[in-house]
Formats: structure tokens, sequence, C-alpha cells
């Protein structure tokens, strides 16, 4: 089983200074990943998703943000504590990453051949003309019509859903382990996300790539991943299968996350369901849960200290006064 | 390309026409006349004069012939030098201003991108805090003062450099520094400060992360995805700020001795010298609306996005 783990983050937090004071954008995050399998990161904007991901990558912009502790393994190895050099040897080769606005991410002055080419020189050792070969067929992969052609024009001859390919494509054209998604989707009409949902999900499966999937629709997750984690004010609160998530959610965040995800089998004219309150905000947050405002099951000492993580069964795992103290 | 620009300069001749034929009416409107001094001519000696220019003509009559001469090159006599024409004037200081705003120009921008790109990347560092302290004082102290500061330190003090003169004399092209460096300084502190504020725009944008996490180095990333969108402002600028450079360097011509055209723009303008101030007006237009051609059809090449039709 442990065999099959390519990445471990363990206790890792990541901290920005502020003006307003410290925000504890992710504190104290733990999860891995397995070859080949998909994991899924949901929660509100401003859960320490994405920030958690820049973290894994050492993308952090620093100032104001920094790594202010935790271990994140490649392998057995600490990316965080690796130089320069050796990171880059990482970056878009071993673990690469997919980002949420595709009409941003691309150089707008350089034509996709370029983009795409440099990548692939700069890991595989490929001459250019080789490289060219290799990223054409990269595009072709990625459902990309005549390729020959496409690559050697720029961004703005696309449209979002085929730049989210391009994307998809110079992401996965150096076989990395390890792909993060950070909401590929988001900025994309539903029926493109469907197929880019769908690419994704075809192509890591051919290369044996892992995946990184961060979203805030349960919707996305639920169709894709293997294993899911809940994270809320920059911490997981529930991890399990995807099944036991969906099937018998344990932490009151999941619980209404579930509920207020509109369903077709129900017939009642109802209002959908959502959390109330806001989620908090997290400069200066107090030792305490941070859900208790909005949970409806909270106990005096939700308010007091932040609860344990328990686990559940194997892989399991929630942090939640409910659930006792740790046992 | 080929028919934007065709198109791009054909667009020049109403321009111009535009400027001609207000400039020309404009001037007159302005109180005094080239024969008006403080002495007083008798007025038999003026009513001669204005025979002698045609200006005795009604106004519109003086503007088609004048239109009729501009169109064949001819910018007429000037009423003050009276030994040379117009086109004469031009001719010798325009190309004195002209390399002399080059050179200032070439140096100021040079230098600007390098300290822009350093402040840049140096954010809030102690060489971004000087760098910027530098433009500050580049932007805020007159000419009139780094001038005479230099010509003080590096001709009198040090005496590496002449204090003043032009290429032409003996000391040759080491004339040019001391001038092209006072004229380049409040350009390069201009052009400081834009390149480092739109560097530190496009490193915060996504498509630089995306860069950075595909493992380029940094220098790479520098130089291949950061530099052509954060200097696409600059080149812009540039256009205007060489007409700008060239017409405005009076004072850097008064105080090293330099027989440019800024002096002469000056003076004609205080002597009523109307066709020297037209002669002026028209090759600066001219020279303007051309820079702004020449930047946007430079853009075209250098941003992909722009299609001209």
């Amino acid at each position: 089983m442990t065999d099959d783990v390519i990445l471990q983050v363990k206790d890792l937090k990541t901290y920005f200074k502020l003006d307003e004071g410290l925000l504890k954008a992710v504190d104290g995050v733990s999860f891995d990943i397995k070859k080949g399998r998909t994991l899924g990161i949901v929660g509100e904007s401003g859960s320490g998703k994405s920030v958690t991901n820049l973290a894994i990558m050492k993308l952090i912009p620093s100032p104001p943000g920094w790594i202010a502790g935790g271990e994140v393994l490649l392998h057995g190895k600490d990316i965080l504590k690796m130089s320069d050099t050796e990171i880059r040897e990482i970056r878009g080769n071993k673990i690469s990453m997919i980002f949420q606005d595709p009409m941003t991410c691309l150089n707008p002055f350089l034509r996709i051949s370029t983009q795409m080419i440099e990548t692939i020189v700069l890991h595989q050792g490929l001459d250019k003309k080789a490289a060219k070969d290799k990223a054409i067929e990269m595009l072709k992969l990625a459902g990309i019509p005549a390729p020959e052609k496409r690559i050697d024009q720029y961004p703005h001859q696309f449209s979002g859903g085929m730049r989210q390919r391009v994307m998809i494509a110079m992401a996965l054209s150096c076989n990395p382990e390890i792909l993060i998604a950070d909401e590929p989707t988001t900025a994309l009409d539903v029926t493109i996300q469907a197929q880019i949902l769908e690419l994704i999900n075809e192509l890591s499966e051919r290369l044996g790539t892992a995946v990184i999937l961060i979203t805030h629709s349960l919707g996305v997750v639920a169709g894709m991943c293997d294993e899911i984690c809940v994270m809320y004010a920059g911490r997981i609160v529930e991890k399990a299968n995807a099944d036991q998530i969906f099937g018998e959610p344990k932490h009151p965040y999941t619980m209404g996350l579930i509920k207020s995800v509109p369903r077709l089998d129900k017939t009642t004219k109802e209002r959908l369901y959502s959390i109330p309150g806001q989620p908090p905000n997290v400069i200066n947050l107090p030792d305490c849960c941070p859900f208790f405002p909005r949970c409806e099951y909270a106990k005096d000492i939700c308010k007091q200290k932040y609860p344990p993580v328990s686990g559940i069964s194997t892989g399991r795992s929630v942090a939640c006064w409910l659930y006792g103290g740790g046992n | 390309m080929a028919k934007y620009i065709i198109r791009r300069l054909l667009s020049l001749i109403p321009t111009m026409f535009i400027i001609i034929t207000l400039s020309f009416f404009l001037i007159r409107v302005a109180p005094g006349g080239p024969f008006s001094g403080e002495k007083g001519l008798p007025e038999q000696v003026q009513q001669n004069l204005l025979k002698k220019y045609h200006m005795d003509e009604p106004l519109f009559r003086q503007y088609l012939r004048y239109f009729g001469d501009v169109l064949i090159g001819n910018f007429g006599p000037s009423l003050r030098y009276k030994e040379s024409s117009v086109n004469e004037l031009i001719a010798q200081g325009f190309p004195n201003s002209i390399i002399l705003g080059t050179v200032a120009l070439a140096l100021a921008t040079f230098a600007g991108i390098c300290v822009g790109i350093l402040s840049a990347l140096k954010q809030n560092r102690w060489q971004d805090y000087s760098a910027m302290s530098l433009a500050v004082i580049g932007i805020s102290v007159p000419l009139f003062v780094i001038g005479p500061v230099l010509q003080l330190v590096f001709a009198m003090n040090l005496k590496w450099l002449p204090v003043s003169g032009w290429i032409f004399s003996r000391a040759g092209l080491k004339t040019l520094i001391l001038p092209a460096l006072t004229l380049a300084f409040p350009y390069f502190a201009y052009i400081a400060r834009l390149s480092r504020a739109s560097i530190l725009e496009v490193l915060r944008s996504d498509y630089v992360r995306t860069a950075r996490s595909k493992g380029l180095s940094e220098g790479i990333v520098i130089r291949r995805h950061v530099l052509k969108g954060a200097l696409l402002p600059i080149v812009s600028y540039l256009g205007p700020a060489f007409a700008g450079i060239i017409t405005g360097s009076i004072v850097v011509e008064s105080i090293f001795f330099i027989p440019g055209i800024g002096k002469i723009f000056v003076q004609s303008a205080l002597n009523r010298d109307y066709p020297l101030i037209m002669g002026e007006v028209i090759v600066y237009s001219l020279f303007l609306v051309t820079m702004n051609f020449l930047v946007d059809v430079l853009y075209g090449f250098l941003d992909p996005r722009i299609a001209y039709k």
C-alpha cells in the first residue's frame, strides 16, 4: 500500500503577513497521493485549497507569504528543503499544474509552440524539432484539431476551452507523476467543463498520472475522485474516499455541503439548502473550531479548542468534537 | 499590414493640413508683429517691409500663397535673420538637435530599462529604493541645475570633458557626453519608473506563474515571459518622447552652446517671425506624427493580439 504513495504532505503550514494581521491560509494540512489515483480537494473560496498546492510547488509569492512548517515528501524527499535548482527539476517535470483561468495563464506574446517546446526541451533534453513533434502529439491527445497548424498560433486565437486543452497538453507533455488541477473548469461553460474533466480523466488514466483536483464543486469531485479532502478555514476537516463522503458524511460542514447540492430526484418545491452564515475571516483566527458559528451541532468545547483529528477507519478521518477527543 | 500602413500614411495629409491652417491663423491672432519692435520704425519703412513680404495683402490671400510655397517645400524667408531662409535655418539646427536627442534618448531608454528591471526584481529592497530616489531626482530637478552641476564636476574640476561646444569643434564627440547626459536624465527617470511598474505588474500575472510552474529558470522567465509584455508601454512612450526631446532641448542647447533648433524655436516665437515659426511647427509636427506612426507599426510586430487591417 505505502509503495504506491508518491507524494506525502505532512502538517503543511503556509502563512501570509498582511497589514491586517497574520493570515494562516493553510494550517496543518496532511494528505497522501497514490500512484494513478485522483484526490479531490473541496472547499469554499479562501479555504486554502489553492495555497496548499502552490506551497507543494514552492510557488507561494514571498513576501508576503511563507511556508511556516511541515513537509512535502516526493518519494520520501522533502521538496520544501530543496534548492531552487532541484525544485525546478520537479516543476513541470514530476509535478505540473493547470490553473483556473485559461484566458490569462498562457503568455499572450508567445506562440503556443514556444511555450510548449521550452518545457519539453528543458525537462526531456530533446532538440527543438523533436520537442515540437512531441508537442503536436500532446495537442492531438488533448483534442486540438489540426495541431500541426494550431501550434504556431498565439493564445488569443484559441477559445477558452481550447486554451485549457493546450494547458493540459503542456502540463502532461513531460509525463509528470502528479498533475495539480486548480479549479480547471471554473472559468468555462458547463458543457465545456464536462469535456475538460473527461479529458483530464482520460489522459491521466492513459499516462498513469495521479491528479489533485481542486474545486469548490462537489459535483465535479463526485464523478472523478477516488479520495476527497474537505477543507475549511485552512485545514482539512474531513478526509475519506468518495463513496464514504457522499454516503455517510461525518463532519457537519461536509453534510451541509452535500445537502446544498441541487438534486434531480427531489420533487418537492422546497428552497435549496444553504449553510447559514459566512465563511470565517481567517486573519487572527482564535483556537476554536472555525465552523462552530455555522454548525447546528455546536457544543461548548467547540468554542474553546480546535478539535483533534480522529481516525475513524483506514484512510478516513474527521476533525470534529462530535467524534470524541481523538479516540 | 501594407494596407494599414498606406492608410495611415494617407491620413497624415489631412492632419498636416489642419495643423498648418490652424497655426497660420493662430499666430496672426497674437498681438504684435514682426516689425513692431521697441524702437518703432517710421511709418513708411513699415509699409515697405509689409509690402516686401506680401503682408499688406488680405490674410486669406497670404494663407493661399504660403500654402502654395509649402507644397513645393519652400518655407519662405526669415523676417529676423535676413540673410538666411527658413529652410536654411532649419537645415542648420535640426540635424544637431536630432543627434543630441537620439543619443540622449538611447541613453535614457537603455539605462531606464536596466534600472527599471533591477528595481522591480529587488522590489522594496535597498537597490529599489536608491534607484527610485534617483528617478525622483531626475524628474524633479530642472535641467538648468543638472547641466551646470555636471559642467562643474566633470569639466571644471575633473577636467575630463569640455565645458561646452559642439561635435564639429576640436574636442569632437567628447562635447556630446555632458549635454546628452543632462538631456537624458529626466527621460531616464521616467522610463525607469514606467518599466518598474510595468514589470511588477507582469511579474504578478497568471502567465508568469505558469512559466514558473513549468520549472523555467528565473532568468528565462524574465527574459522570455516578462520583458516582452512589460516593455510595450515604453515603446508607446518613446514616440512622443523622441519628438519632445528634440524640440525641448532649448535649455540644454543654451547651457552647452549647441547650434540646435531649440533656441531658434523660442526666439522665433518671441520675434513673431511668422515664416520661421510656421516652418518649425511643420517640421516638428511632421516629426511627431511620423514617430507615432512608427510606434503603432512597431506595436503590431511586438503584440500578436493586434491585427492591422
